[in-house]
Order: C-alpha cells, then sequence, then structure tokens
C-alpha cells in the first residue's frame, strides 16, 4: 500500500512536470539489447479472435513471437494485471480500458512508449489520443477500439406510438411520457444504476470534465455543472416514473427487449453486439440516430467503453512489444482481422473505412458506421482520473440507492464526488481546492 | 409392580402415535432441503437446452431445442478450448485430491498413532489452519509463488491444494477410532517396519475415511475460482471455473456467450455426479463402519 501511495504522489508530479518518460526508459534499451533471436511476448486481452490477429504477426515477424492469452475483460482483467504486475510477473502486453489506463500508469505498471508511438500518432484523432497520453508529454498506450455512443431505438415501436425520434433530451422527456399514456405496460428507456460507464458517457455529452489537471495538482469535479444538469434530468425523470430503472445486461433487462417492452438504448457503437445476442427476435427492427442533444442543434456525443494496449513496465522487451501494439492497432490487415474476428470499432481513423458493411442485426440500416463516424466527430475531449474504479463503485452504491427510493440524484452525484475526493486524498494525490 | 408394568406400557402405546406424525417431520426437513439443493442444478440442465432466443422469452422450466447446438457450439468455441479446460479441471482436480488425500492420511494418521514432542502443538497449528478461509491465502501464495518463478503453472495451483488442515483433521478423527491399537502392536511384535505397518495395516483400515477426504477435496478443487483465477494468466491453464467466468465476463461489447456458458456449466456438472454416483457405496461402507468402531 505504500508504495502505491508513493507511485500514486509520483504520479501526480510527473504528470505536472511531464518527465514520466525519463528513469524507465533508460533501463529499456539494456533489456533490449539481447540479441533479437527468440522474444516471446504474453498478451492478455478480451478481444474475440486475437489469436488469428496474432498467427497473422507471428508468420511475419519469427524473431518475436506474441501468445495471446484470453481473460476476462474489465475491472476483472485491470485487478489481475495489477496484481501481477505488484507480484513482478505482468505479461509484456495488456489490453486496458481508457478508464483504467491512468489507475496502470499510477502503479508505474505500464510503460511510456513514446518513442515506438509517437510516429503512428497521426493515425488516431485527437480525443482518442489525449485518452492514452493523458495530457502528460509521455504514450501510455496504443488506442485499438472506441464506443462513440449513438441513439438506439425501436423504429418499429416508433411508428406504432406515434413518436418522433427525440433530438434533444427535452424532447426525450416528452416522449417517456406519450409512451405511458399510450401503454402503461411499456417504457421509453430505463435508468441503469449498474453501469457508470454509460453515465459517464452520458455526462461527457453533456461536456462533463471528472479529472483534470491543474497547475501542480488533480482537479476532481465528479458534480461539476454538466453532470449535475443531466443527474437531475433522469433523477427527474426517475422520480415521476416515466422512465425504468432496471439495469442494462440483466435477464429482465433481455426480456423487455426482447418483448418490445423497451424502445431505446442510448449506447455505444458496439451495441449491435449485446442486442443481437440478447433481443435476437428484434433483428431488423432497431434503427439508429445521434444521441439527443441538450441544446437543439449541437452534436456532441460520448464514449462509453473502448480500450487502447499497453506495454508492461515490468516487460523485458518493451521495444518489441511496443512495435507490436503499434502493429496491431494501424496495420491494415490486422485492423481488417480485428474488425472480421474480434467485431471491434477501431479507434484509428483509417480503420473505420474498412467497415463498409453494416453489422448483421441492423442490415437495415445501410449507414450504420457511416453514421457512428459522423457522431465520433462530435465526441467531446475528457480525461480518466487515476481512482475511476472508485469513483465506479461509488456511483453504484450511491445511484442504486437514489434509483431504488426515487431521492435526489444530485445527492448521489455529491455523495460519488466524495468518495472520489476522499479516495484520492488517502492515495497521496495532490488535489487542487 | 404389575401396575406401573402396565401404565408405563399403556403410556408408551399412548405416546406411540403422537410420535408417528414427528417421524415425518425430519422427511419433510430433508425434502425441503433436496429441492433447495436441486432447484438451481435443474435450472442449469433446462436453461442448457435453450436457444439464444428462447433463454429470455420462454418459460423458466420449459424445455428449450437447442440442446445439441449449444454443446456442438460450445466444443467448437476458440477451436475445442473447452476441452482442454475440462481436461486442465481433471488434472486439477484429480490429481490434487490425489496428492491431498495421500499427505492427508499419513499426515492423519502419524499424529493419531504416534506420540512424539511437539505433536500437539502442530495439531493444535493444524486446528487453527482450518479457521483461516483459503481465500485469505490467495494473494500471498500469489506473491510467493511468483517470488519462486512458480506462478502461472499448474504447480501454483496444485501445491497450495495439496496441504488442506481440515482433510487431515479428519484423516486423524478416522484413524483414531478405525485402527485399534491392539492390531498396530501385534503388527510390531510380529515385525512390521513403520512403513509395512502404515502400508499393510492402517491405511487398508483408513480407505473409506480416505475416499471421503478423497470426495471433499475433488469437489473443493473442481470448484475453486480464486486460486487459478489469480495464478494463472495462460488460458492454456485455465480450468473450468475462470475459463467460463473470461466467456461470461467477455466485454460488453461482445455479443454474450449466455447459452454456451450454460451447456459448459452443465458439462462440467456431469463428471461430479457421475464421482458421487460411483462412489455412493464407499461412502455407505464409510458410514457403517464409523457406526461400528463408535
Amino acid at each position: 500500500m505504500r508504495m502505491n501511495r508513493l507511485a500514486a504522489a509520483a504520479l501526480a508530479a510527473a504528470l505536472v512536470t511531464g518527465c514520466a518518460s525519463g528513469a524507465q526508459d533508460s533501463a529499456a534499451p539494456a533489456d533490449t539489447a539481447a540479441p533479437a533471436g527468440n522474444v516471446k511476448l504474453t498478451f492478455w486481452n478480451w478481444v474475440p479472435g486475437m489469436d488469428k490477429v496474432v498467427a497473422v504477426w507471428n508468420k511475419a515477424n519469427p524473431a518475436i513471437q506474441v501468445v495471446s492469452s484470453t481473460q476476462a475483460g474489465g475491472d476483472d482483467a485491470a485487478t489481475k494485471f495489477l496484481t501481477a504486475a505488484k507480484a513482478g510477473n505482468p505479461p509484456d502486453l495488456m489490453q486496458a480500458e481508457y478508464q483504467a489506463l491512468p489507475s496502470f500508469v499510477a502503479a508505474d505498471a505500464v510503460a511510456d512508449i513514446k518513442a515506438a508511438a509517437e510516429p503512428v500518432r497521426r493515425e488516431f484523432g485527437e480525443g482518442v489520443w489525449g485518452l492514452v497520453t493523458l495530457g502528460t508529454d509521455g504514450v501510455y498506450a496504443v488506442p485499438q477500439d472506441s464506443g462513440p455512443m449513438m441513439f438506439y431505438y425501436r423504429a418499429d415501436l416508433f411508428e406504432k406510438y406515434g413518436i418522433e425520434v427525440p433530438k434533444t433530451w427535452q424532447e426525450y422527456a416528452e416522449a417517456a411520457r406519450t409512451v405511458r399514456e399510450k401503454d402503461p405496460k411499456v417504457f421509453l428507456g430505463t435508468f441503469s444504476s449498474k453501469d457508470p460507464g454509460s453515465f459517464a458517457g452520458l455526462a461527457q455529452q453533456a461536456g462533463a470534465q471528472w479529472w483534470s489537471i491543474s497547475g501542480e495538482a488533480w482537479k476532481v469535479a465528479v458534480n461539476d455543472e454538466p453532470t449535475r444538469r443531466m443527474a437531475e434530468f433522469w433523477g427527474g425523470l426517475v422520480k415521476e416514473g416515466v422512465v425504468d430503472t432496471m439495469p442494462y445486461f440483466t435477464p429482465e433487462w433481455n426480456k423487455a427487449l426482447n418483448d418490445g417492452k423497451l424502445l431505446t438504448w442510448p449506447s455505444a457503437v458496439w451495441a449491435p453486439g449485446p442486442l443481437a445476442s440478447n433481443a435476437p427476435k428484434a433483428k431488423g427492427k432497431w434503427a439508429v440516430a445521434p444521441l439527443p442533444q441538450w441544446n437543439a442543434g449541437e452534436n456532441h456525443t460520448g464514449f462509453w467503453g473502448g480500450s487502447a494496449v499497453a506495454v508492461a513496465a515490468a516487460s523485458k522487451h518493451k521495444e518489441a512489444a511496443a512495435k507490436f501494439a503499434t502493429w496491431l492497432n494501424t496495420d491494415p490487415e490486422a485492423l481488417t482481422l480485428l474488425v472480421k474476428e474480434g467485431a471491434i470499432y477501431p479507434a484509428a481513423t483509417k480503420g473505420t473505412a474498412l467497415l463498409t458493411e453494416p453489422p448483421a442485426y441492423f442490415s437495415n440500416v445501410p449507414g450504420f458506421y457511416e453514421q457512428a463516424a459522423a457522431h465520433t466527430a462530435g465526441a467531446r475531449g475528457f480525461t480518466y482520473g487515476p481512482n475511476v474504479n472508485v469513483a465506479y463503485n461509488a456511483f453504484r452504491d450511491a445511484f442504486d440507492k437514489a434509483a431504488a427510493d426515487k431521492s435526489s440524484f444530485v445527492d448521489a452525484l455529491v455523495k460519488v464526488h466524495d468518495a472520489t475526493v476522499a479516495d484520492m486524498t488517502k492515495s497521496g494525490f495532490q488535489l487542487a481546492r | 409392580m404389575a401396575t406401573s408394568t402396565l401404565a408405563s406400557a399403556s403410556r408408551r402405546r399412548a405416546a406411540a402415535p403422537a410420535r408417528r406424525p414427528l417421524g415425518l417431520v425430519p422427511t419433510g426437513v430433508l425434502l425441503l432441503g433436496a429441492i433447495y439443493c436441486l432447484f438451481p442444478v435443474s435450472w442449469v440442465v433446462v436453461a442448457a437446452t435453450k436457444t439464444p432466443g428462447e433463454l429470455f422469452s420462454t418459460g423458466t422450466f420449459a424445455l428449450g431445442t437447442g440442446l445439441f447446438d449449444n454443446l456442438a457450439d460450445l466444443a467448437a468455441y476458440r477451436d475445442g478450448v473447452f476441452g482442454l479446460w475440462m481436461l486442465n479441471t481433471l488434472l486439477y482436480a484429480g490429481g490434487g485430491a490425489l496428492l491431498s488425500t495421500a499427505v492427508s492420511a499419513v499426515s492423519g494418521y502419524t499424529l493419531a498413532k504416534y506420540r512424539f514432542a511437539g505433536r500437539d502443538l502442530i495439531f493444535n497449528l493444524l486446528i487453527g489452519g482450518i479457521l483461516v478461509p483459503a481465500v485469505v491465502l490467495a494473494i500471498p501464495q500469489y506473491l510467493l509463488f511468483s517470488k519462486i518463478g512458480l506462478a502461472d503453472t499448474y504447480w501454483s495451483v496444485l501445491l497450495p491444494q495439496i496441504l488442506h488442515p481440515y482433510s487431515i483433521y479428519l484423516a486423524r478423527v478416522y484413524a483414531t477410532a478405525a485402527i485399534p491399537d491392539s492390531l498396530l502392536e501385534a503388527a510390531r511384535i510380529d515385525g512390521a517396519s513403520h512403513l509395512t505397518v502404515l502400508r499393510r495395516v492402517a491405511l487398508p483400515l483408513m480407505a473409506p475415511g480416505m475416499v471421503t477426504i478423497f470426495l471433499f477435496q475433488f469437489v473443493a478443487i473442481w470448484n475453486n475460482f480464486l486460486l487459478p483465477f489469480i495464478m494463472l494468466g495462460d488460458d492454456t491453464k485455465f480450468p473450468l471455473t475462470v475459463g467460463l467466468f473470461t466467456m461470461l465476463n467477455a466485454g460488453a461489447n461482445n455479443p454474450s456467450l449466455y447459452n454456451l456458458i450454460l451447456a459448459g456449466t452443465f458439462v462440467a456438472l456431469i463428471p461430479l455426479v457421475a464421482l458421487f454416483l460411483t462412489m455412493q457405496r464407499f461412502w455407505r461402507t464409510d458410514l457403517s463402519s464409523g457406526a461400528v468402531k463408535a
């Protein structure tokens, strides 16, 4: 724990002075100077079909062999990686969700791979690149996929109930009321207190900046004005009873989607995957639109999900690993396979051009990926802090309760903010007042 | 005298009908317990037969039509990695339980039948070890195994499960009851060495107890999740529990694999059920011999 705190404090300092690259990289050349003969890299990830992509690399690079190992995704993988890094035997390469990357950097678990990654910088959009630099001079991972948010709705049932696709959140609230009047068994949408990632995405759309670096210290503003406005909006709808409160990805949610009892899902570009497996009966009935906006005429969105490939600080072959990470996420052949086998939405801008066919579930929406690309352009920048997991857990606790009691969402948000600040203070980060 | 016998006899007769309804109560409680235990299992069996479309739309206990499709998809999933996980689990559970049983039997026998300095101290430490949940030890064990370079190997999952304090305790209790001292003395008088006594006299007598320990350990290792989850990074060394978990948590952006996971859970149940059915007669011996000795 003490080591962790020191590392945390060191990160805050490094972020400010922008010299994070110094100490670690000086050791790297000595390690990688070893004969390039038999370099074997291990790669933890949870992309389906990654072994097929890796096989292509292994064939072309006999000197650098990569072994892909499928792990449980998300928070569990992040925790496991941090434990392995602490024990001194992490994998050489690690898939890192954008919100987990800062905690890896804070724990000194990932290496700065600027030397290898800088040349491919132009392959990525500014917003995505910011997620792997964390606003510093270093580069801590190569972006792999991203999740721009869009508005999914049941086109057939919208017609049946005579609802227009909402262009603003105000129209969304009106539509939610209309649906309840037309059929009390049906909801327009649901607020999920179990999915902080979705909440964070909607907050980004509203213009939130939960973490930022101000002068010498971190600034935390989970309860900033845009987030408060958004929380108040959803809290109001929940209290009024015009949106449901069942969480996403639960059996009851699957059932509601299948039975047409739930008409919309503000989700990310990867939504066709879960929809296809959870609501197979509704295939071809869904359509997609931009997220409703806070002010008419705007075109903003946020990100939900997405990940990058990082190189472990303890890896003996950092240079080789960084080379693979950049190849994996920028090479056309690798991207084509990732799209085909892994169904990812590539972060590299030229990767989106590979997506010409709409996903099978959305065969009725020919321009699916063109729409997605257009929305990505409207994504607002966002910096994740070093303790996103704490904030997310606090979100689940506070909003579970608020959604169940139909109490104030703004109060719940304040609780999330306080818990996040308290944890950062305890971990030794310097905070701006 | 005669009247009192009569009175007690009539009392006994009066008590007998009253006892009969009470006799049904334990049966009822046990039936409830059986339903409680079997309900989730039967759900898994039913759910494994459903196609992804049927899973969330048909009745909970309505049989589906997709069992064989699910099994075929499961076998094809990532070029048959499920079969590999199954073999791994058999190795961990079978090998681990065998080694653990051997260690427990020898230690239990020694603690029960030999007097040596520190015997009670060792035994008390073992009793204390029963109170420490294995979950608490997983992370320290991982750090230790990392230090000696054994993390992410088959041994990292096998070794920590070989020494099991509760099994040693069971073996000691069983050895105390099942092996008469006089028999050991007779063997020694006949000139048998310690090892011969152990092999020819003690272990045969302890066999039913060892079956119990083996079954306990087999089930415990078969179901163990946290230790292999922490120890193993290479997905070709995963046991079923960790493998199924990676399928369940494949990330929100991927199609969920519920039907494969349920089919996998169903398949994972079969060896346990088979093991219990075949080992049942040993359990019966175990129970009856225990009753005789007591």
